[in-house]
C-alpha cells in the first residue's frame, strides 16, 4: 500500500453561529481501507463529512487529496475530486427509475438511457449489487434505494466514498450484504469512510476508527488493536460533574405502568418492541438512547398520539386511586387526567406551539374548550402568559409577540412553562434543553426538579449522558425500539450507559436472526 | 355535417392546447402558474397592438403590407408580452418565493386589466363606439390555410383547412413531450419539479430551470391568445371575448395528467365538447348552458378517476406549488 494518504484533513474547524461543530479535527484515510468515524449524536461527524463533500465549507483548516491541497466549495467540486457521499436521507426522485436517478444532472454527451442502464448493470455486477436499473424508486425498499445512491456515486467515478449512517435503516441481512459490497470496494482500492455510532459494526467492518466527541477530535486507533470498551470510553468521555442538585423525594409510588407496548411506523417497521417500564411519582425517569431509537414514539404512545399495536399504558389516578388504561383514551382525555407532554422536536416549533401566534394565544391552545358559550376566555391565558414570562424570565417585548420571533431558549421556556402550569401528574419532556445556553438549561432542570418534589412523575428524554446521570433518579436505556437496560443514575457510569445504547443493538440483532432461523 | 363539426371544433381547441402545453412545462418545474389566463390575454392583446400599429403604418392598405412582417410583428409583440408576464411571475415566485397561487391570480387579474385597457384605448384611437378593434387584413394572412383544402372533400376540410398556428400548436406539444421524456434537459426539468433538493445536489441549476421553463411556458400560452384573436376571431378584438379559455387550459393540464401529448387529445376533445351546443338544434338557453358545462364535468370525472387509481406517474409533480430554498434543509 502506498504511504500517501488518499484524503487528509488538517485542523478543520467549523462553527454555526456560537456553536462549534468541529474543532481542530485531523483525519487521514488511505486507499484500500475502511475508516469508521465514531461519535455520539451531535459530535460533529456529519458536519465533518459534509465539508468533504462540498455542502459546507470549513472555517479553518485544510483538506489534502492525494497529497495536494484541495478546495471543495460545492458538491460539484467534490465530484471532480472523485468524492461521493451517500447521505442518510436519500436524495432521489421517486417517480424516476434507478437509472434516471443515477444519470440525473450529468452531462456526458448524448442522452441514451439504454447505454446508461447497461453501464449501471456493469457496476452492479462488478461489486455484487442487486439492482434492477429500470425499477422506479417509489416501489423500492430502503435498502434498494441505498444501493441506488451508492451506484450513483460509483457511476460518477467516485473512489472516495462517504457513507452517513448507512446501516441505520437496514435489516441485519441487508447490513451483511452491504458490508460484503463495501469489502469488495476496499479490495478494489477505494477509500471508504463510514459514519456510525454502532460499535459492533465498527469492529466488524473497519480497519481504523477515528473518534469524535462534541466536535473535538479524540483520536484514531487500529480496529485490531482496540476493544469496544476502549472505544466507548473515547466516545463518551470521562464523567463531568455538573452540579445539578438531585433531591430525594419521599412517597415514591408507581404512577404510570407501561406494559409490553408494540408499535409500528407508517412503513410497517417496528418502532417500539415490547416496551415495559414503570414511572414513579416523585421521581425523574431518564430515557437515554441514540436519536431515533423510539423515544418519540414512546412518549407519543403515552400521550395517546400514537396507535399501539398491542400493550397497555396503565395510569394510577392519584385522586381516586383507580387504574385507567390510557391506550383506550383520546389525547384530550389523557390530558385531562394530568398527563402532559412537552416535546421539543428538532425544529422546536413543530409540536406544541404555533409560531405565528403570540404567547397568549399559545396558552389558549390548551384552554380553548374552557370558555363560556360562543366566546373564548382570554383573561386567564393572558394572566398565565404574563406569569410565565415573569417566573421563567422569558425575554420578550410583551405577551403579544409571535412565538416565532423568540429565541430558541425562550420558546422552550414558554412550552415547558405552559405544561407545568396545568399542574400535571405526569410530565414528559423530550430534549427540553436542546440548543439552550447553560443558564436556560439549568432553569429547565430546576423546573423539572420542582415538579418532582411536588410528586409529579417526570419522564425526561435527554441527549447528554452527563445531564441524565446528574438529574435523573433512574435511567431507562432504549435501543432500536427495545428497552436495553434500566440503571440507577446514582451508581451508573457513562460507559455503562454508552455500552447499553450501542452494544446491545448487536444483541438485539442476534435475537432477530435467531428468530428468523426458527421461523 | 360531421366534418363541419370537427372543422369548427379544432380551432376551439387550439388556444387550450397552447395554454395547457405552456402550463405543463411550467408545472414540471414545480410552479403552478394560475396566471395563465392573464398571460394568454396579454399574448392576445400584444398581437393586436403589433398588428394595429403595422396596419396603420401601412395606411391600412393590404397591398402595402409585407406578408412576412404582417405575420412577424404581431407574433413578436405577442411573445414579448407573454414572456414579460412569465418573467414577472418567476421573479416573484422563484427569486422572492412569493406564494404561487396568490401571484398567479394577481397576474391573471393584471393581464386581463392590461388587455382591456389597451383594447379600450386602441378603439378610442379609431373613434369606434364599441371597444372593438378590427384587423381583418392581418387576420386574412394569419388564416392562410394549406393548399388543396377545399379540393379534397372531408379530408381537406378536417385536416388542411386550418391556419398555421393550429398546426404549430400540435408540433409544439409533440416537441414538448419529446423534450420532457427523451432528453437530458427534460429529465433535469422533471427532477426540479419533483424534488428540487435532489436536483440541486445533482448539480442542476434549479433557479435557472424554473425561470426558463416558466418563461417558455408563458410564451407558448401567449400564442394561444394570438391564435384566438387572429385566426379564430377573424382579427376582431373585443374586450373579455377571450372568456374562460385560460382556466380551461389549466383544467386540461389535470385532464392530460401532465403529459403534452395527452393535452393534444384533451384540447381537441374539449373543443368538440364546447362545440356541441352549437350543433344541437332546438335547445333552450338553459339546456345550452348545461351543455357548456360538459368540459368541466369531464375534467371532474378524470380528476376523480385518476385520484382513485393513485398511480404515482399520474400525480402532479411532487413539489408543485412549493417554494425551494436551499438553506431550508
Amino acid at each position: 500500500m502506498s504511504t500517501q494518504a488518499a484524503i487528509e484533513l488538517k485542523n478543520i474547524c467549523k462553527r454555526f453561529g456560537p456553536v462549534v461543530a468541529n474543532n481542530n479535527v485531523c483525519l487521514t484515510a488511505n486507499r484500500g481501507e475502511i475508516l469508521s468515524i465514531l461519535g455520539e449524536n451531535g459530535s460533529g461527524k456529519t458536519t465533518l463529512m459534509n465539508m468533504i463533500s462540498g455542502i459546507y465549507f470549513p472555517d479553518e483548516g485544510q483538506i489534502f487529496i492525494n497529497g495536494e491541497e484541495a478546495v471543495i466549495a460545492s458538491p460539484k467540486d467534490a465530484f471532480d475530486y472523485k468524492i461521493g457521499m451517500i447521505h442518510q436521507h436519500f436524495k432521489l426522485v421517486d417517480v424516476f427509475t434507478a437509472t434516471e436517478n443515477i444519470v440525473l444532472g450529468l452531462d456526458e454527451g448524448k442522452y441514451n438511457l439504454k447505454e446508461a442502464e447497461k453501464k449501471v448493470q456493469e457496476i452492479c455486477d462488478l461489486y455484487g449489487f442487486e439492482l434492477d436499473p429500470k425499477k422506479k424508486i417509489y416501489t423500492m425498499s430502503v435498502s434498494e434505494k441505498q444501493t441506488v445512491e451508492i451506484v450513483k456515486v460509483l457511476y460518477r467515478g467516485a473512489d472516495i466514498l462517504i457513507l452517513d449512517e448507512p446501516t441505520a435503516v437496514l435489516t441485519p441481512i441487508e447490513i451483511r450484504k452491504l458490508f460484503a459490497v463495501l469489502k469488495k470496494m476496499r479490495e478494489d482500492g477505494k477509500v471508504i469512510i463510514i459514519i456510525t455510532h454502532k460499535l459492533n459494526e465498527v469492529m466488524e467492518i473497519s480497519d481504523r476508527v477515528s473518534v469524535l466527541r462534541k466536535g473535538e477530535y479524540i483520536g484514531t486507533v487500529n480496529t485490531s488493536e482496540t476493544s469496544e470498551s476502549e472505544l466507548t470510553e473515547m466516545m463518551v468521555g470521562k464523567k463531568i460533574d455538573l452540579n445539578i442538585e438531585r433531591t430525594q423525594s419521599e412517597n415514591v409510588t408507581p404512577r404510570l405502568e407501561v406494559h409490553h407496548i408494540n408499535c409500528s411506523n407508517r412503513e410497517g417497521l417496528k418502532v417500539l418492541d415490547d416496551v415495559s417500564f414503570v414511572a414513579n411519582a416523585g421521581e425523574i425517569l431518564g430515557i437515554a438512547g441514540i436519536a431515533g431509537s423510539g423515544q418519540r414514539e414512546l412518549l407519543e404512545s403515552i400521550a395517546g398520539l400514537q396507535k399501539l399495536d398491542s400493550g397497555a399504558v396503565l395510569y394510577r389516578n392519584p385522586k381516586t386511586g383507580k387504574m385507567d388504561n390510557l391506550a383506550t383514551k383520546t389525547p384530550l382525555q389523557i390530558r385531562e387526567l394530568g398527563v402532559r407532554l412537552s416535546f421539543v422536536p428538532e425544529d422546536r416549533l413543530g409540536m406544541g406551539l404555533v409560531g405565528n401566534m403570540d404567547i397568549v394565544d399559545n396558552m389558549m391552545l390548551r384552554s380553548y374548550t374552557k370558555g363560556k358559550g360562543l366566546f373564548l376566555e382570554r383573561k386567564a391565558p393572558r394572566d398565565l402568559a404574563e406569569h410565565i414570562i415573569d417566573d421563567l424570565e422569558v425575554v420578550t417585548p410583551d405577551a403579544n409577540t409571535p412565538v416565532r420571533r423568540l429565541s430558541g431558549g425562550n420558546v422552550q421556556k414558554v412550552l415547558v412553562g405552559r405544561e407545568i402550569a396545568a399542574s400535571p401528574t405526569v410530565l414528559m419532556a423530550a430534549y427540553p434543553v436542546r440548543g439552550l445556553d447553560i443558564n436556560s438549561s439549568y432553569m429547565i432542570y430546576n423546573l423539572l426538579n420542582q415538579q418532582k418534589e411536588r410528586g409529579v412523575a417526570v419522564i425526561f428524554v435527554g441527549e447528554d449522558l452527563d445531564v441524565l446521570l446528574a438529574l435523573c433518579d433512574r435511567i431507562l436505556v432504549i435501543g432500536s425500539g427495545r428497552i436495553t437496560g434500566l440503571v440507577d443514575a446514582r451508581t451508573a457510569t457513562k460507559e455503562e450507559i454508552g455500552l447499553l445504547m450501542t452494544k446491545t443493538e448487536a444483541m438485539a440483532q442476534s435475537d432477530d436472526e435467531g428468530g428468523e432461523q426458527n421461523g | 355535417m360531421i366534418s363541419a363539426f370537427i372543422r369548427t371544433a379544432i380551432p376551439l381547441g387550439v388556444p387550450l392546447l397552447y395554454g395547457s402545453t405552456g402550463e405543463i412545462i411550467t408545472e414540471k418545474s414545480g410552479h403552478l402558474n394560475l396566471g395563465i389566463p392573464g398571460i394568454m390575454y396579454v399574448g392576445s392583446i400584444g398581437g393586436v397592438i403589433g398588428a394595429f400599429l403595422y396596419e396603420n403604418a401601412c395606411g391600412n392598405v393590404l397591398e402595402n403590407m409585407n406578408p412576412f412582417l404582417t405575420i412577424f410583428i404581431p407574433l413578436i409583440c405577442s411573445l414579448l408580452g407573454s414572456i414579460l408576464m412569465g418573467l414577472i411571475y418567476s421573479f416573484l415566485t422563484v427569486t422572492l418565493r412569493a406564494n404561487q397561487n396568490v401571484t398567479g391570480l394577481a397576474l391573471t387579474t393584471f393581464g386581463i386589466g392590461i388587455g382591456n385597457f389597451f383594447g379600450g384605448s386602441l378603439s378610442k384611437l379609431v373613434n369606434s363606439d364599441m371597444p372593438n378593434i378590427i384587423l381583418t387584413k392581418t387576420s386574412s394572412l394569419y388564416r392562410t390555410s394549406l393548399p388543396f383544402a377545399d379540393k379534397l372533400g372531408w379530408f381537406g376540410e378536417i385536416f388542411l383547412s386550418h391556419d398555421f398556428l393550429t398546426y404549430f400548436s400540435v408540433i409544439v406539444a409533440l416537441v414538448a413531450a419529446f423534450v420532457l421524456n427523451r432528453t437530458r434537459v427534460g429529465l433535469n426539468l422533471r427532477a426540479v419539479g419533483e424534488n428540487p433538493a435532489t436536483a440541486d445536489a445533482a448539480g442542476i441549476n434549479v433557479t435557472r430551470y424554473k425561470y426558463i421553463s416558466t418563461c417558455i411556458g408563458s410564451a407558448i400560452a401567449g400564442l394561444g391568445g394570438l391564435q384566438y384573436v387572429m385566426a379564430y376571431a377573424n382579427g376582431v378584438w373585443s374586450n373579455n371575448a377571450f372568456g374562460d379559455r385560460g382556466w380551461m387550459a389549466i383544467a386540461l393540464v389535470i385532464f392530460a395528467l401532465w403529459k403534452p401529448n395527452m393535452a393534444i387529445l384533451g384540447s381537441f376533445l374539449f373543443g368538440a365538447l364546447c362545440n356541441v351546443n352549437n350543433y344541437l338544434t332546438g335547445l333552450g338557453t338553459a339546456t345550452q348552458e348545461l351543455f357548456k358545462m360538459l368540459p368541466y364535468v369531464v375534467t371532474l370525472v378524470v380528476l376523480i378517476i385518476t385520484s382513485m387509481r393513485k398511480k404515482r406517474e399520474h400525480q402532479p409533480p411532487q413539489s408543485l406549488g412549493l417554494p425551494y430554498f436551499r438553506e431550508e434543509r
